[in-house]
């Protein structure tokens, strides 16, 4: 690919990355908003505690498997950051990292396919 | 409509992880053959788009909470076969990085996400779409019902697998081993809220997008 073209890449989708950012940026009110709205979390998403809370107990197999995986940045917070501000703060770096790592997967993949081609 | 770990059981996350390989597969050839090194960016602005729209938690007031998935908008902009790539991406990192999804459900999630919700959206897009032009209203309105179509058959899907897991895990003492709730909950739980209000989110964002791109780069849009 020459560096021309790539440049004019970047200038066509300028506006659209630009629009990702902001995005990012607005990020928190996907927490805001269904706090105003007393929403909890999304439908047969419940951690353990909250079916507990739910049917009454854990199912078994449900507690096992769910502690195969512990993601670094759990729900997209980190520890002690997971209320009001920091949670908020914590979420558009969360959008951050998200996005960075969804880029650089994708130009990894698209060189995986295309390797061995010119 | 991420499962997390613990709510399917073995045959059910293997079979759908079985399920959604050769979808894989098939778009991993079809992609090699048709993306463009020009269009790289673009696959990876629309794996970003989804990433972050999947952040904007939409409230059902008192209730639950949802959100858009881009599915449809995705595949209009870069074919079905690469938004199967881009949001396949996006649910990887999700389940790896942020425990938005499970590790065993990643099968699942794709299957329900990037392969029926893009598929279907952008099949019913085309089919109403038809030949009217990329600026047309039309075109417009086609993605809308495309999208609100597919995420809410994504969601039907995702009900219907939570729902079959108390019949076939139960313990010992005849509770569920997995998701406990039965199919008569689950699918009205997951496909109401996406039919009465998700969907409808998913489907605004697609037409503002596609309206904007209208203006801006109508060449995106494709036929």
């Amino acid at each position: 690919m020459k560096i021309s073209n790539l440049k004019s890449q970047v200038s066509n989708y300028k506006k659209l990355w630009i629009g990702i950012g902001i995005l990012i940026l607005l990020t928190p009110l996907g927490l805001i908003i269904p706090e105003i709205f007393r929403a909890g979390g999304a439908w047969g998403e419940w951690g353990t505690d909250e079916i507990k809370h739910i049917v009454g107990y854990v199912p078994e197999g449900l507690k096992r498997l769910s502690e195969i995986w512990s993601a670094p940045f759990h729900d997209y917070a980190f520890s002690g950051w997971d209320k009001g501000i920091r949670s908020y703060i914590a979420y558009i770096i969360s959008g951050l990292i998200g996005v960075a790592i969804v880029i650089v997967a994708t130009y990894l993949f698209a060189k995986v396919i295309k390797r061995g081609e010119r | 409509m991420h499962i997390p770990d613990g709510y399917l059981g073995p045959i059910t996350y293997g079979g759908l992880w079985a399920a959604v390989a050769p979808v894989w597969y098939t778009a991993a050839k079809r992609v090699k053959t048709t993306l463009k090194a020009a269009q790289v960016p673009l696959l990876a602005l629309s794996s970003a788009f989804s990433f972050v729209i999947m952040m904007f938690n939409v409230p059902i007031p008192g209730g639950t909470t949802g959100h858009a998935t881009g599915a449809t908008l995705v595949a209009i902009l870069l074919g079905p076969w690469s938004a199967v790539i881009a949001i396949s991406i996006t649910i990887v990192v999700q389940a790896f990085i942020f425990g938005d999804g499970g590790i065993t459900a990643i099968g699942a999630n794709c299957f329900n996400m990037a392969f029926a919700d893009v598929i279907m959206g952008y099949g019913i897009y085309k089919l109403i779409r038809g030949s009217s032009p990329t600026t047309s209203k039309r075109t417009v309105i086609s993605g809308a019902i495309g999208a609100y179509a597919g995420i809410t058959i994504g969601a039907f899907l995702t009900g219907v697998e939570l729902g079959i897991q108390p019949y076939l895990y139960k313990g010992p003492d005849g509770r569920p081993l997995y998701s406990p709730f039965p199919l008569s909950i689950a699918v009205p739980a997951m496909v109401i809220e996406y039919a009465v209000v998700f969907g409808i989110i998913e489907a605004v964002i697609t037409a503002l997008v596609l309206i904007y791109l209208q203006r801006s780069n109508p060449e995106l849009i494709r036929g």
